[in-house]
C-alpha cells in the first residue's frame, strides 16, 4: 500500500512528500491556506500559498508583509514532485479546495465549502480524486438550506416590513463572507445600508475583487441621512449585539444569519427577533453530492459531525474515517460560534 | 392551516409581548370561529389525548425520510424536539393542499386516535404527502402536543378580551375548563368566549384561581412592608393539591389548579354535601386519623386508573378549605377576605363532615412571633405560611390589584452535590447539556473506597450563560456516552435546593427529593468537599411517613 498523501499531525494536515501543511493550526514553515477565516488562516507561518482572490483578506488579517504566493484557480505548481492546484470551494472570496497529485494518486482537501453559487465568490467545482477530505459542519440530514432566492425573499420582506414601521433592521452576520453575501443579495432599494466598522474594510476587499455590492455607509458618514435610519438595514458582526454602538439606530428589529438558525432552540437562545438560515457551508444534501461528485473511494471527514458522516459514508460503501482537526470544534458546542472568525475588532465602536 | 402556522411562526419568532399580542389579535379577528376555537384551545395549553403512539410516529417519519434508525436518532438528539426533527427530515410533499386548522383536526388528526398501526401509517403517509412544508411543524406539534410557543394563558385571555371588548376577568371565567383533556371546541364555543354582555349561569365550572406571590423579605422589613400582623389572615401553606370544590344543581365537581376536572379521582370529595350554589377553594390532602400526611403520600393517589378500597382506606383525601367563592349561588369573590372567611367558618360549622376541614388561622402578636411558628412548618409537613390581606378580594390569577396573597415559604433545604451525568435538553435548551444527575459521597473523605451515589436530577436554576459554560465543561470532561446520556469526570459542584425529602426504595440512594433545583454553582468547592449521603439522610423526617 502506498503511503497517504495527507496525514494528520499535531500541527495540522500534512503532505509528507511535499513537506507542507494545509491550514495548519500551529506555526510551520510552509502553509497552504484554503481560505481566510481565522481558524484556517493563522498567523506566524514561514510562507503561505493561497488563491489569488484571497490575497487582500490574508494580508489584512495576517500582516501585509507575509511571504505569500498566490495561484489562480486551476493553475498548477509542482513542489518536491507533488503537483498542487487550487479549485473553487464556493465558501468565501478566495476559498479553495486543494488538489494534490503524486505518484499517480489524486487527493483533494476541501477546506470549507458550499455548493450553491451566491455571486460573491467563484462557485464550487467538483474535482475528481481518489481520496477526498471533507468538512462536516452541517453533517446531519436535518440541515437542508432554503434556496438563495427564498432566503433573500424572506430577508427583504423582513427589512421592508420594518422600514414601513419606521424601525431599523439590524442583521448580525460574520464580517467576512456572510456580510458581503447579504449585501450582494438584498434589495438595496428598500433603504440605506449601514455597515459596522468591522464589516466595511472587508466590503472594500470584495469590491476591489470585482464583486458587486450596493453602496454602504458607516454610521458616522456625513453623507448618511440620519432621518432615514428608520428605513435602514444595519449589517454588523454578532459581537456588536448589546453594545452601545447599536443605540444610535433607536428602536430596531434584530436578526441573525446562520445555518444554525434552522433549529428553533438555537434561534430562541440567540434571543433575536428573527433567524435567517444562511450558511457558507454545505448542507447535508450538499455534502453528499460533493462527495459523490469527486468519485473518491476514500473519504476523510474533518470538523463537525465527524462520527455521523463517517458511519453514513461507510454504509454507502465508501472507505471513511475521521481526521481530528482544530477547525472550530469536533462537537456542536461551537453551535453558538460556528467555525467562522469571531468578528473583527470593533474598530468603529469608538467612532 | 397556513394562517395558524404563520401565527405560530410569528409568536415563536417574537421576543416582545406586544408583538405577540398584536399577532394573536390579528389572527383571532381574521380566523373563522371554528378555527379560532381550536387555536385558543392549543395556545391556552390544551392537548388532545395521544393521537399517534410516538414510537410509531418516529418509525413512520424515519421511513418517509429514508434514513437508518441511528441517523434519525442522531438528528433527534441534535434537535431535541420530535415534531421539529420530523418536520426537518420529511421529504417535500408531492401534492400540497391547503386545509383549515379545524378541518385538519376534525377530519384528519383526531380520527387517527386508536386506529390500528397499518391504517395509521397509511393515513399519516398520505397526510405528509399533502402537507405544505411550511405547515409541517405545526401539524406535528398538534400530534405530539407540548406547544411551547411562549404564549401564556393570560396573553390568550387578553387577546380575546381585546378582540371581543369583553372584560378580561370575564374572559378568564369563560375559559375555565376550555382546555380540559378530551374537549372538542366548536365554533359556538369560540363565539361564547367572545360574546358581548354578561354571562349565562355557570354549570359546574370553577372560578379562575387567585394565585399567591412569593415573599422573601428579611423579617426586619415586614412591618414596613406589610403593616401589623392583624391586617392579615395567616394560615399554613399546605403542601397538597390546590382545588376548587363546586356544588351547583345538586352536582359536585372538583377542579385542580390546572383546570382539569379531577372529581373521579377523589370519590370521598364527591360524597361531600353542602347547600347548592357553593364553591370552596382549598387544598386536597391525605389525612389519616386526623393527621395530615406528606405530599408523597398524596402522590400515590394520583394517576391511578382504579381506586381500590384499600387505597381509599389507607390514603383518604380531605378538602382543607380556606376560601369561599360562592355561597347561596352568589359570587362572593368581591367581598373582603375576612368576610369570606367568616362565611366559610359558619358554613363548615353547620355542615360538619369527615372529608371537609377548615384551614386554621394562626395568631401572632408580631411578625417575629409568626416567624417562630413558621419554623415548625417542616415538621408539620407544610411549606411555610400564607399571608392574606384582610381586605383582599379574590382576584384572577397572579393579580395584585384587588388585594394580595403572599406565600412566605421556608428556605429550601440544601446540599452540595456533584454533577456526574448530563443529558441534552429540549425546546429552548435543545442540544445543550442542561439536564443533570447529581451525586453525593457514600463515605467520609478519609475512606479511600468511597463513591459518588446519584440521588437527584435537576434542570433549573442556572442562567443561560452558566448553562453554556457547564455545557462546554461537560463536553470536555465526558467519560462515556450511553445514548443521550454522558457520564463526566466529576469536577462540578452545585448547591441543590429542595423542598422535602422522603425515603424511596425505587432510588439507588434510598431517598427522593421534592423540587430539586440548582441554587448556586459552587465553583469555590472541590468535589471532595461535596456533601455525604449521611447528611441527606439526616434531613429525613421521623421514621413513619
Amino acid at each position: 500500500m502506498t503511503p497517504d498523501l495527507i496525514v494528520a499531525r499535531p500541527e495540522g494536515l500534512y503532505c509528507p512528500p511535499g513537506d507542507f501543511y494545509i491550514d495548519p493550526w500551529r506555526q510551520v514553515a510552509r502553509a497552504v491556506i484554503t481560505h481566510g477565516h481565522s481558524d484556517h488562516a493563522r498567523p506566524g507561518h514561514g510562507s503561505y500559498l493561497a488563491q489569488r482572490d484571497g490575497e487582500g483578506i490574508l494580508r489584512r488579517r495576517l500582516g501585509a508583509d507575509i511571504a505569500l504566493q498566490t495561484l489562480a484557480y486551476g493553475e498548477v505548481v509542482e513542489h518536491h514532485g507533488v503537483k498542487l492546484s487550487l479549485h473553487p470551494a464556493g465558501h468565501v472570496l478566495g476559498s479553495a479546495q486543494v488538489r494534490l497529485e503524486h505518484g499517480g494518486r489524486v487527493w483533494v482537501a476541501s477546506g470549507d465549502y458550499k455548493l450553491e453559487s451566491d455571486g460573491t465568490c467563484a462557485p464550487f467545482e467538483p474535482v475528481r480524486c481518489d481520496t477526498f477530505i471533507t468538512e462536516s459542519t452541517f453533517g446531519l440530514p436535518i440541515y437542508r438550506w432554503p434556496t438563495q432566492a427564498a432566503l433573500f425573499a424572506e430577508i427583504n420582506a423582513w427589512w421592508r416590513a420594518n422600514a414601513e414601521a419606521g424601525r431599523a433592521s439590524v442583521l448580525f452576520a460574520y464580517a467576512f463572507g456572510k456580510a458581503q453575501r447579504l449585501l450582494h443579495g438584498v434589495d438595496a432599494s428598500i433603504g440605506p445600508i449601514v455597515t459596522h466598522g468591522a464589516v466595511e474594510p472587508l466590503n472594500q476587499v470584495y469590491r476591489a475583487a470585482g464583486v458587486a455590492l450596493p453602496p454602504t455607509f458607516t454610521v458616522s458618514d456625513p453623507l448618511l441621512d440620519k432621518s432615514a435610519l428608520g428605513r435602514s438595514l444595519v449589517v454588523a458582526p454578532p459581537s456588536a449585539a448589546g453594545t452601545p454602538w447599536l443605540k444610535r439606530f433607536g428602536p430596531h428589529s434584530d436578526a441573525f444569519a446562520s445555518g444554525w438558525m434552522l433549529m428553533r432552540g438555537k434561534r430562541r437562545r440567540r434571543g433575536v427577533d428573527r433567524g435567517f438560515v444562511m450558511s457558507d457551508h454545505a448542507d447535508w444534501p450538499g455534502l453528499q453530492r460533493a462527495v459523490a461528485a469527486t468519485g473518491a473511494e476514500r473519504v476523510f471527514v474533518t470538523h463537525g459531525s465527524v462520527a455521523v458522516m463517517v458511519r453514513w459514508l461507510e454504509e454507502q460503501g465508501l472507505q471513511a474515517q475521521g481526521f481530528k482537526t482544530e477547525y472550530g470544534d469536533e462537537d456542536d458546542a461551537v453551535a453558538e460560534a460556528p467555525t467562522e472568525p469571531v468578528a473583527e475588532p470593533l474598530a468603529d465602536a469608538a467612532a | 392551516m397556513r394562517a395558524f402556522a404563520a401565527l405560530y411562526r410569528e409568536l415563536d419568532a417574537s421576543t416582545a409581548s406586544s408583538a405577540k399580542q398584536a399577532a394573536l389579535q390579528a389572527y383571532l379577528r381574521a380566523a373563522a370561529p371554528i378555527d379560532a376555537a381550536w387555536a385558543v384551545y392549543f395556545l391556552a395549553g390544551g392537548k388532545p389525548r395521544q393521537l399517534v403512539p410516538s414510537k410509531l410516529l418516529r418509525e413512520l417519519a424515519r421511513e418517509a425520510a429514508g434514513l437508518p434508525e441511528w441517523l434519525f436518532d442522531e438528528s433527534y438528539e441534535a434537535v431535541g424536539d420530535l415534531a421539529e426533527t420530523i418536520a426537518l427530515l420529511l421529504p417535500a410533499p408531492a401534492a400540497p393542499l391547503e386545509r383549515s386548522l379545524s378541518d385538519w383536526l376534525a377530519d384528519h388528526l383526531l380520527p387517527l386516535r386508536g386506529l390500528p398501526p397499518e391504517e395509521l401509517s397509511a393515513r399519516l403517509r398520505q397526510q405528509w404527502n399533502e402537507l405544505p412544508a411550511a405547515d409541517r411543524f405545526v401539524h406535528l406539534k398538534l400530534i405530539t402536543g407540548a406547544f411551547r410557543v411562549g404564549v401564556s394563558k393570560l396573553q390568550v385571555t387578553q387577546a380575546l378580551a381585546a378582540v371581543s371588548g369583553v372584560d378580561a376577568k370575564q374572559v378568564a371565567q369563560r375559559l375555565m375548563g376550555y382546555t380540559r383533556v378530551g374537549a372538542l371546541p366548536q365554533a359556538a364555543d369560540f363565539s361564547a368566549l367572545v360574546a358581548p354582555g354578561g354571562d349565562v349561569a355557570l354549570s359546574g365550572q370553577p372560578f379562575p384561581f387567585f394565585l399567591a406571590h412569593p415573599f422573601n423579605q428579611p423579617l426586619a422589613a415586614f412591618d414596613a412592608l406589610l403593616g401589623p400582623p392583624a391586617d392579615w389572615l395567616i394560615e399554613w401553606k399546605w403542601d397538597g393539591i390546590r382545588a376548587q370544590w363546586v356544588q351547583r344543581g345538586g352536582e359536585v365537581s372538583v377542579w385542580s389548579r390546572g383546570e382539569e376536572l379531577v372529581s373521579e379521582s377523589f370519590p370521598e370529595l364527591l360524597a361531600l354535601r353542602l347547600p347548592d350554589g357553593t364553591v370552596l377553594d382549598g387544598e386536597l390532602l391525605v389525612s389519616r386519623e386526623g393527621q395530615i400526611k406528606t405530599f408523597s403520600e398524596l402522590q400515590k393517589r394520583l394517576g391511578r386508573k382504579a381506586l381500590g378500597p384499600k387505597l381509599l382506606r389507607d390514603l383518604p383525601v380531605v378538602l382543607c378549605a380556606y376560601d369561599l367563592l360562592e355561597s347561596q349561588g352568589i359570587d362572593r369573590r368581591a367581598e373582603p377576605q375576612h368576610e369570606r372567611r367568616a362565611r366559610l367558618e359558619a358554613l363548615l360549622a353547620t355542615h360538619p363532615q369527615p372529608g371537609l376541614q377548615l384551614s386554621p388561622l394562626l395568631c401572632g402578636d408580631s411578625w417575629a412571633d409568626l416567624a417562630v411558628q413558621r419554623e415548625q412548618a417542616r415538621a408539620l409537613g407544610v411549606e411555610g405560611l400564607m399571608l392574606k390581606q384582610r381586605g383582599a378580594a379574590y382576584g384572577v390569577g397572579r393579580t395584585k390589584n384587588v388585594g394580595t396573597w403572599w406565600k412566605w415559604k421556608l428556605d429550601p433545604l440544601s446540599v452540595d452535590a456533584v454533577l456526574i451525568y448530563a443529558q441534552r435538553g429540549h425546546g429552548r435548551r435543545a442540544s445543550l447539556y442542561s439536564d443533570y444527575t447529581f451525586a453525593a459521597w457514600n463515605g467520609p473523605p478519609d475512606d479511600p473506597a468511597r463513591q459518588l451515589v446519584p440521588f437527584a436530577k435537576a434542570y433549573s436554576g442556572l442562567t443561560d450563560a452558566e448553562m453554556r459554560q457547564v455545557d462546554a465543561i461537560i463536553r470536555k470532561t465526558t467519560l462515556e456516552s450511553f445514548g443521550p446520556v454522558r457520564s463526566v469526570t466529576p469536577t462540578l459542584v452545585f448547591e441543590l435546593g429542595f423542598e422535602g425529602i422522603a425515603r424511596s426504595p425505587r432510588h439507588k440512594s434510598g431517598v427522593a427529593l421534592r423540587f430539586p433545583r440548582m441554587l448556586r454553582w459552587r465553583q469555590d468547592k472541590p468535589v471532595a468537599e461535596a456533601d455525604e449521603l449521611s447528611s441527606l439522610l439526616a434531613l429525613l423526617p421521623g421514621p413513619s411517613p
